[in-house]
């Protein structure tokens, strides 16, 4: 039972990691259609702008307390990726936009391969460590808590909450809910699509980066490759959880980072992946639309 | 309304009987029994929302209805249920072929080849499927030259020969409704359902639709059509059912539907006990 | 107010200053901490940074006189060109074709058929190993590999973003088959093709419902499940470490090409010894391949499948209002994809005489589907123009080592190869949304064959 619950908090953690990357994917398809294949590349962006600032400022400032080392990383990435995020949706996509549909799909995977060459080249190809952050435990009987997981959970938490409010509660919220309604039509009443478009991608990377700078000190390491792996999963627990739907991108990453961590502890590491995949294949031949998604309405 | 029962003669071709069809708690058709018979054109009319399309969707097997039983039956003697077929069979079996309230045609493919995919059954047998055809078998080139003799039947009769290797999406909309109703004639139905054909038309092209409807059925097939133009109504069916909130509010004659109290109270909006007002104006204008 | 055109000029000039300005802090921004800083391990191991301001200052500045040339000159060119274009009202076809266009397809052809006996005229035995090799035979796996993936996504509309698990299927199943069982190439071959097709099928049936995106991400879910077997599954496969020695093509069964073999190739014709003949063979197997695939991609758009794969990718719905069948039609779709990837794959397996699953990663299903859009999805030329354009532009980087010379003896042209490929998508994209031939060729005509202007056709939903 312990291990059970031990494996549990894992998935947990990985889960919100992918949850937070998922969103990313699920607000860009939700909002203007198309599959943003560089949104892995954006997370691992963020981890890569985490770790440099980890570098600089343990250089200059070296007892800084960590939690505000923590804040400094999370939220350089944060502000860097969105600008990232910004300026590859005004270059390779916006072009594109209601054109072609299969034409930003390819020019998104383009940017995924620039992205994550482009690290390869200007930072190298070997992975980098960084010393560990975070490193008290807890124990509850036999089960182990770490502090980083426990981190991890609590800023997901709280982001999704912050996040949860601005897409419900604020003016820009209900500017992207219309857009993403009716693109048309909110244009003609007044919303600035092309500012909400570029908001919400903005939005997406910052919430990638915050997920790229937490797998950095959940794993302290990071590589150029780190894009394809993490990105594919959250992309599959977007689907997963209904393409589109906010709620489903956490339900479907809280899920596959437990097929995961459960797959592994009972079956076999080698096979986690394998299992995760194919559950979303399975989910989606019964459920095509995914598990929270809106059932497609065939018009006739 | 006492329940109904249609007795199949020869004369009959589609039987609709207690058709109901619910959408989550929404009836959209409400035990609906009605008949279409060979050789003539038969029109479902009633006021938007009232399941006329839901109907269609059912007899092509688009939707599963909730229950009742919708029987064709063929010249040869055939009988088919239809709610028992998937969609693409009661076309290729039942002979029952459709066009849509909003076009579907294949744009970016050309009239001709429209007209070409529509005879797809036929020409799949001919090329044994596929495997003859790829030999380049003197049997399938045959049949292709065929196929080909059919549509340039079809593209004549729909006056659209000048523009058969044109993209279909290029085609003005008149055009386009008149391209779907060939497409939908080189799959060779005895039954053709129209969804709408005239909305939209402009009177010259609302004209040339009505010469195609009635060669259409002059050939011998029978046409089912939802319209919503009276006047198209009343000049080209033979058989009108009017329908209102799913259910079969009158059935007959286009002269005798044009003069049913129901028809018009349900025309003119009018509330429900206003209705027995008007019946009763309407007989006392009568005597 | 003169001359309008003038102050017209020096507000673009004032626009350009000001969006090259907003560039370049962009560009700082951007750029700020992946190329100023540069993190490196040093002797004790432990991550240590340092700037690189003149890097930086070359991108910042790249970034702001780009922007300022677009906006400056590059645009309001552009607006011009396509003003006079609507002021004439002459649109841009001309109904004469050159002799070079008429008969583009024959030239091409007789082109490849000579070009192992050019390369190896002009740069002599040693030198025809890197032309015909990495240039030939490279590229025409791709434009084989692109032609069978055009058969689901640009004819049936399929989003297929798995395909190269067909591409493993039939490599894997040259690879075991021939090096347990020891059949040979030629009877492998269509084995493989079959083998791949039953996989495209087993794959393709579930998948039937899935509509759009949802069928993209299972699709490369396949891709990766098979993928993660082949690298698990160590009994059979040997995991990562692949499976080498694998048999070569023979001369249909008369010659050999092994050099230990009594009938080799070489010895029959008296030849000197080199590798160079087997890598012509097997160039024209793989033109043969590539033309087979042409042969019955362009035979069957004629027959009644090809036409209900494409009337499919146009409207789903009208297709089963006529009667059309669309579960067979998307599963020969799949089916028949899959074989001309099973093909390539055992091709691919007897070429390098080695496989393993590093070949077969999601990186290289993108690269095809890249390939097929670029090229214009359902044009056969279009895609083999984009092969050629995509593949042989990165195998000519792995050729530049002249750049050494510019930017220092550090410099590995090859560490660009990806990263221009992928800057190649975009900028290609963007100039040619419907890849470089975005008009259709119709199947039947009446009078005459006219193409099917891009904007016409759909791209599928499925």
């Amino acid at each position: 039972m312990e291990y059970f619950i031990q494996q549990l908090i894992n998935g947990l953690t990985l889960g919100s990691i992918y949850g937070l990357v998922a969103i990313g994917y699920t607000m860009v398809y939700g909002i203007i259609g198309m599959i943003n294949f560089a949104h892995g590349d954006i997370f691992m962006l963020g981890g890569f702008a985490a770790l440099i600032v980890f570098l600089i400022v343990t250089s200059f400032f070296a007892g800084i307390p960590i939690a505000l080392l923590l804040l400094v990383m999370l939220l350089v990435g944060m502000i860097l990726t969105g600008l990232w995020n910004w300026t590859i949706e005004r270059v390779a996509y916006r072009p594109l936009r209601g054109s072609f549909r299969l034409a930003p799909l390819i020019t998104a995977i383009g940017m995924s391969i620039v992205l994550s060459n482009f690290i390869q080249v200007t930072q190298g190809p070997r992975n980098k460590p960084i010393p560990p952050l975070v490193n008290d435990v807890y124990h509850l009987g036999a089960i182990t808590i770490s502090l980083k997981q426990l981190l991890i959970v609590v800023i997901t938490a709280v982001l999704l909450f912050a996040f949860w409010y601005i897409v419900n509660k604020t003016p820009l919220g209900r500017a992207q809910r219309a857009t993403e309604q009716d693109r048309k039509m909110a244009a003609l009443l007044g919303v600035d699509v092309d500012r909400t478009i570029s908001i919400t991608f903005i939005m997406g990377a910052a919430l990638a980066a915050v997920a790229g700078g937490m797998y950095l000190i959940y794993y302290g390491v990071a590589s150029f490759n780190d894009g394809f792996i993490p990105g594919v999963k959250a992309f599959t627990a977007a689907v997963l959880g209904g393409i589109g739907s906010l709620p489903g991108a956490v339900l479907g990453g809280l899920l596959i980072g437990l097929i995961e961590s459960l797959w592994s502890a009972y079956f076999s590491i080698a096979y986690k992946d394998v299992a995760t995949f194919a559950i979303l294949a399975f989910v989606l031949i019964f459920k095509p639309t995914g598990i929270l998604g809106r059932p497609e309405v065939e018009k006739v | 309304m006492a329940l109904e029962t249609i007795t199949m003669t020869n004369n009959t071709l589609l039987k609709v009987e207690h058709l109901s069809m619910k959408f989550g708690g929404l009836m959209a058709i409400n035990d609906l029994t009605f008949e279409a018979r060979r050789g003539e054109i038969t029109a479902l009319i009633g006021p938007n929302g009232a399941g006329k399309t839901t109907v269609f969707n059912c007899i092509t097997g688009f939707y599963r209805p909730t229950m009742g039983m919708i029987t064709l039956q063929r010249r040869d003697g055939r009988e088919f249920l239809l709610e028992r077929l998937r969609d693409f069979e009661i076309t290729k079996l039942a002979g029952v072929a459709r066009t849509f309230q909003n076009i579907r045609l294949f744009s970016g493919l050309t009239v001709l080849e429209n007209l070409l995919v529509a005879q797809h059954n036929a020409l799949m047998k001919a090329s044994g499927y596929t495997i003859l055809g790829l030999l380049g078998l003197p049997a399938y080139r045959k049949a292709v030259d065929v196929s080909i003799e059919k549509a340039k039947y079809w593209l004549d009769k729909a006056d659209l020969t000048d523009r058969a290797d044109d993209p279909a999406g290029d085609l003005p909309y008149g055009a386009q409704r008149r391209l779907e109703i060939a497409r939908a004639m080189c799959t060779g139905p005895e039954l053709l359902c129209l969804d709408e054909p005239a909305a939209g038309l402009n009177p010259r092209e609302s004209a040339a639709l009505n010469t195609l409807l009635h060669s259409i059925r002059d050939e011998g097939v029978s046409i089912l059509l939802i319209e919503h133009d009276m006047s198209v109504v009343m000049e080209i069916s033979d058989h009108v059912v009017v329908l209102e909130y799913g259910q079969k509010i009158s059935d007959g004659t286009p002269d005798h539907v044009k003069n049913d109290p129901r028809v018009i109270a349900a025309y003119l909006g009018v509330e429900d006990d206003e209705v027995e007002e008007v019946i009763s104006e309407v007989e006392g204008g009568r005597l | 107010m003169s001359n309008p055109s003038e102050t017209g000029n020096a507000g673009t000039m004032g626009q350009a200053l000001k969006e090259a300005l907003f560039a370049g802090v962009i560009a700082f921004g951007m750029f700020l901490l992946f190329v100023g800083i540069e993190t490196y391990q040093d002797i004790n191991n432990a991550l240590v940074w340092r700037t690189r301001w003149g890097l930086l200052a070359i991108f910042v500045i790249v970034a702001a006189v780009g922007r300022f040339v677009t906006v400056a000159f590059i645009k309001p060119h552009i607006d011009r060109r396509k003003l006079n274009k609507a002021k004439s009202g002459v649109l841009e076809i001309s109904d004469k074709k050159s002799f070079f266009h008429k008969h583009f397809l024959k030239i091409a052809l007789v082109l490849l058929l000579i070009y192992p006996f050019l390369s190896l005229m002009i740069v002599g035995k040693q030198g025809s190993l890197k032309y015909v090799d990495n240039f030939g035979i490279q590229i025409l796996i791709y434009v084989m590999l692109a032609w069978g993936l055009n058969i689901v996504v640009g004819l049936a509309g399929l989003l297929d973003l798995g395909y190269v698990a067909f591409y493993a299927v039939g490599a894997y199943s040259y690879a075991l088959l021939s090096s347990y069982f020891g059949f040979s190439f030629w009877l492998l071959l269509p084995m493989s093709g079959i083998l791949a097709a039953l996989w495209g099928i087993i794959l393709g049936f579930p998948v039937l419902r899935l509509r759009g995106d949802y069928l993209a991400i299972v699709t490369l879910a396949f891709g990766e499940i098979i993928r993660l077997v082949l690298i698990n599954w160590t009994d059979v496969t040997k995991g990562t470490f692949g499976i080498s020695g694998i048999a070569k093509a023979s001369f249909f069964g008369i010659w050999s090409f092994d050099t230990g073999a009594t009938n080799n190739f070489v010895k029959a014709w008296g030849l000197s010894a080199s590798s160079v003949y087997y890598k012509i063979f097997l160039f024209y197997i793989i033109l043969a391949l590539c033309m087979l695939t042409a042969y019955v991609t362009i035979r069957l758009r004629r027959m009644p499948i090809g036409r209900a794969w494409e009337a499919l990718r146009e409207d789903e719905i009208a297709c089963r209002s006529l009667g059309i069948n669309t579960v067979t039609t998307k599963l020969t779709a799949f089916a028949i994809g899959a074989m001309f990837g099973g093909f390539a794959g055992s091709f691919f397996a007897t070429r390098q005489g080695f496989v393993s699953p590093e070949s077969f990663v999601f990186l290289e299903s993108a690269v095809i589907l890249a390939i097929v859009v670029l090229g214009g999805m359902g044009s056969l030329t279009g895609i083999a123009i984009a092969a050629i354009v995509m593949v042989g532009g990165t195998e000519v980087l792995r050729e530049m080592s002249f750049l050494k010379v510019v930017f220092g003896p550090d410099f590995t042209p090859e560490l660009y190869r990806m990263l221009l490929f992928g800057l190649a998508m975009i900028i290609v994209m963007l100039f040619k949304p419907r890849g470089f031939v975005g008009s259709r060729e119709p199947t039947a005509f009446l009078k005459e064959r006219r193409a099917v202007s891009g904007s016409f056709t759909k791209e599928g939903h499925g």
